[in-house]
């Protein structure tokens, strides 16, 4: 078993020179050996110098014992996307050690555990034998932690070869330790024995180096589930509901972890956190408070969202406000719970029996699991409708260079929610007032909640047929109706949810031949390859795609170019599939390229796949 | 005569219903309406919730000025708990039938007596399916025999144990066809803080009405056992004195239970006696009921309420739904500062 790295991708890739600031690092890893805080300090070192740096943990499903992953990229041109070559292996398991070593690439660097047993037969790479046993015996740890804190001993390593100053690392520590000395100073002295080790006895033979630079002044560094956690609790959430599964497990520990943002003045909270016997519960919970008044979410992944479908019909069919996140992972079935995968969209936007189409917004970076996460509450309660947001575990789960957050810049929106005085004055106006009924020609009715003290307020929700006053009916009309201002608001909608993000390669603004779509945390990957194409020649246009349904943009978009790649790391291209399927056009210029292989969306692979398009044609 | 609300009783009812002329539902949707009218319930503050069935329909049959949810299957106690946490002024009453707890909804309702989530949870037990044409239901009795699907091998599930078992206060029996006692343990379930579970046999005159299913009109006539007669004192009765517990109670014993609202539930010893607050007696008493084919009927299991989920939660007094913008929203001086901390 090895991760999918690719040894010899310089020679295809020619414009890419690895150096100073711009390589990426693999740290192999037992799983639950401590060490993701090792790899955590060390991005926090390279972001406290000023270069931008992103991490994947590439981690197993297993408590202990099982091999991870941790790849660590440095990119002086800001470039964030995995790179399927790492140069620097770190190799501290047993288990993979053989295979590390030979998925070094030509010119790369090995630093192992001397104590594991392995045999070195490259002569094309820098070695580097670290005895972990030796330099620990040096310190004085106590023993319930010295095994955890041996993974200190490779950052120690790291600082040394490659220029990290032990200051910074120390620094980083701090922060990591919630600025709590005591355990921060016990792992310091394993980094600075090792540093000295290391300074002492390797002598430095390879040419990657960090320098400090200045690319990360003002930027901050989070995983997306903290983002959308904090872009909740700033949403006004007041009721969540959920039940354990990774990768969206975090989200919800994020809420709890800042609950004291939502405190009162006598200490007690304004946000409910409930946690559910399953996610039938936890959704029919937060359509339960949606529907009583409260601002209702509820964070799961594939699995659950398959048990939320017929929930989720009802709350789309009798109209109540909800906010449910899928942080994806890999499926059919159980999958790969702890791999990342954009394979949800096309169930999630039809998801329950009939005839449904739902609002998706598709986060493509930390920054949006913040903002979608304040407006996905405003959309639902705008719209009157569940609104999922799609985010994925790579965006969720990993650590990602961000600008610091916006302050929401438009106040809550409960939408047309009639209070006691607002149902009066609308008595007053309109003479009458029907839940369902369409008075603004834009889909959506005004609703009360229960507990609304006035005698004309309550309504009867239901998920079977009802005409406009919300009484039951059978009748064909009643239920033709009924679909079509569901379908108007869907198209109110259209305009309601985040619009596509374009970059233009012309500075005119002229299409080029070449479109390329996609979505979510393909985001840096798309970039960094369309930048790559252009140094070679091949010049794009590039939209990226937030919300279902679509906006006219998307469709003017296609129609502007000659051909279009629709970039998705899902299996059967599900962003393609519902392309195709309400393309307004004639013509057919969509091309499908899909990765779905587990691990976070690469730029190599987006520039194979279109050279090799654009060769055939 | 109107009510202390200025209300009429018909003010209580709904649209008019749409089940089998007889069925026992119709008779506890009256019995809802008149338990409201009496307790000069503030329909406003009611929710109504149900999942699905012929049980569930009947929300619309009652409380016209009360919201209500008529959710999916077995699933309204987990719409139940988000609404009643978003808003705990709301008075919650859900109907419910045997499939749609015993079956399908089996783990909700388990799981919302669990989490104590203050409702009023009636379970119109009918022991078979009728608007999918009388299947059995979990609730029938074994070796019964219905004309398209033969023989029950299966034993019942008692939803009155299971209620106990799981932990809730407040559990009755009753019989669509006492109205009177139906009526009073709805008005004394209105008073409990926390789940009250009212397991009311009501009988489907389409598909399980022989005289031989204990679900029947028949058998319910003959075989009703009332535990009790059961009277309620309004808040600021003066409880009798002396008070003996089992076993050694005299014959003309009466027992008094406080409810959490200051009201007396006063239950007249009739025939053997049963003390509700004993836990241990309550399970004996059902499984005796039930090997012996016992329609035994009244309070069955009564103990001071514990904290209900929302009280475990630490919220703050404002119901969650009608919290200011102010109090959803941090400052704009919260988020700078959280931002330097990941800087």
């Amino acid at each position: 078993m090895a991760i999918n790295v690719q040894p010899d991708v310089q020679t295809r890739w020619q414009r890419y020179q690895p150096g100073v600031n711009d390589f990426a690092l693999m740290v192999a890893t037992k799983n639950g050996s401590g060490s993701q805080t090792s790899n955590v300090v060390l991005i926090r070192s390279l972001f406290k110098m000023g270069i931008p740096v992103s991490g994947k943990n590439l981690f197993p499903s297993n408590i202990k014992g099982l091999p991870t992953w941790y790849t660590i990229r440095a990119s002086k041109d800001g470039y964030t996307a995995r790179r399927a070559t790492t140069e620097v292996a770190v190799a501290f398991n047993q288990d993979t050690v053989t295979e590390d070593i030979a998925n070094i690439p030509h010119g790369g660097v090995l630093i192992a555990n001397k104590d594991l047993k392995y045999r070195v037969d490259r002569t094309d790479i820098t070695v580097y034998e670290v005895p972990v046993k030796d330099i620990m015996s040096k310190g004085d740890f106590p023993k319930d932690f010295a095994d955890r804190i041996a993974n200190m001993v490779y950052v120690g390593v790291c600082c040394h070869l490659f220029g990290i100053p032990l200051d910074i690392a120390y620094e980083a520590l701090l922060d990591q330790f919630n600025r709590k000395e005591k355990p921060a100073r016990m792992n310091f002295s394993a980094i600075q024995l090792s540093y000295d080790w290391a300074k002492e006895y390797l002598e430095k033979r390879d040419s990657f180096h960090f320098e400090p630079m200045n690319k990360t002044q003002g930027k901050i560094l989070i995983e997306g589930n903290d983002a959308a956690a904090l872009g909740a609790l700033f949403g006004g959430v007041s009721f969540v509901a959920w039940y354990p599964i990774t990768p969206s497990t975090s989200l919800v520990d994020y809420i709890l972890n800042h609950l004291n943002l939502r405190k009162d003045s006598d200490g007690k909270n304004t946000v409910a956190v409930v946690q559910a016997e399953d996610e039938l519960a936890a959704v029919g919970m937060i359509i339960g408070a949606g529907w009583a008044g409260a601002r209702s979410m509820t964070a799961t992944s594939g699995p659950g969202i398959s048990l939320m479908a017929e929930f989720t019909g009802l709350a789309y069919f009798a109209e109540v406000p909800a906010v449910i996140w899928d942080v994806t992972r890999m499926g059919p079935s159980t999958g790969l719970p702890t791999r990342t995968s954009q394979g949800d969209l096309l169930f999630l936007y039809t998801l329950s029996h009939g005839d449904t189409r739902h609002i998706v917004l598709l986060p493509g970076n930390a920054e949006e699991c913040f903002e979608f996460g304040w407006k996905a509450l405003d959309i639902a309660e705008q719209m009157q409708t569940p609104v999922f947001v799609m985010s994925d575990l790579d965006i969720g789960m990993n650590v990602w260079l961000s600008n610091p957050f916006q302050y929401p810049d438009t106040p809550i929106n409960h939408g047309k929610t009639l209070n006691k005085e607002k149902l009066e004055a609308f008595l007053q106006e309109k003479g009458e007032w029907f839940r369902y009924r369409d008075y603004d020609a834009d889909g959506v009715g005004y609703r009360t909640v229960p507990g609304t003290e006035h005698p004309r307020a309550a309504y009867f929700t239901r998920g079977t047929g009802h005409n406009d006053m919300a009484v039951y009916s059978e009748r064909s009309e009643d239920w033709l109706q009924n679909m079509h201002r569901l379908r108007k608001k869907l198209d109110t909608a259209r305009h309601v949810v985040p619009g596509p993000v374009v970059q233009m390669s012309s500075e005119s603004g002229e299409a080029e031949a070449i479109g390329i779509i996609s979505f979510g945390s393909n985001d840096p990957a798309v970039h960094e390859a369309v930048e790559h194409m252009a140094a070679e020649g091949i010049t794009a246009d590039y939209m990226r795609i937030r919300a279902l349904p679509f906006s006219q943009q998307v469709w003017d978009f296609i129609e502007a170019h000659d051909r279009v790649y629709v970039i998705e790391n899902n299996f059967d291209g599900q962003l393609c599939q519902i392309l195709r399927m309400e393309s307004p056009l004639s013509r057919s210029n969509l091309v499908s390229l899909t990765l779905g292989d587990t691990l976070p969306m690469t730029a190599l692979w987006i520039h194979q796949q279109i050279v090799q398009h654009e060769e055939m044609r | 005569m109107p009510n202390a609300l200025g209300l009429e009783r018909t003010d209580y009812k709904g649209a008019t219903s749409t089940l089998c002329p007889g069925c026992g539902h119709d008779s506890i949707s009256n019995q809802i309406i008149s338990a409201a009218y009496d307790s000069d319930l503030p329909m406003w503050r009611v929710i109504k919730l149900s999942g699905i069935g012929c049980s569930s329909k009947t929300p619309a049959y009652f409380l016209k000025g009360s919201h209500g949810f008529n959710s999916v299957h077995g699933r309204m106690p987990s719409v139940a708990t988000g609404a009643t946490i978003a808003n705990h002024d709301l008075i919650a009453i859900a109907v419910s039938g045997d499939g749609d707890t015993g079956s399908i909804g089996f783990g909700q309702f388990k799981h919302l007596i669990r989490r104590n989530v203050p409702m009023v949870y009636i379970v119109e037990n009918n022991g078979v399916y009728g608007l999918t044409k009388g299947q059995f239901s979990a609730t029938a009795d074994e070796g019964q025999f219905l004309k398209y699907y033969g023989k029950n091998d299966l034993p019942p599930i008692d939803l009155c144990l299971e209620a106990i078992i799981g932990g809730a206060t407040f559990v009755a029996r009753s019989f669509s066809g006492d109205a009177k006692q139906v009526q009073t343990l709805l008005k004394a379930a209105l008073s409990h803080r926390g789940t009250a579970v009212l397991d009311i046999i009501s009988p489907c005159v389409t598909f399980n009405n022989s005289p031989d299913s204990t679900k029947s009109y028949p058998y319910g006539k003959e075989n009703e056992i009332p535990l009790h007669e059961i009277e309620l004192m309004a808040a600021g009765y003066v409880p009798a004195k002396q008070e003996i517990t089992i076993p050694e109670y005299p014959a003309e014993l009466v027992i008094e239970v406080e409810m959490h609202d200051g009201t007396f539930v006063r239950l007249k010893k009739l025939g053997e006696g049963h003390d509700p607050r004993n836990r241990a007696d309550a399970t004996t008493l059902l499984e005796k009921a039930s090997r012996e084919n016992l329609l035994l009927t009244g309070l069955i299991y009564y103990e001071e309420p514990r904290p209900t989920i929302g009280d475990t939660l630490s919220l703050t007094a404002t119901p969650l739904a009608r919290l200011e913008d102010s109090q959803l929203r941090p400052s704009r001086e919260a988020l700078d500062a959280l931002m330097k901390q990941y800087m």
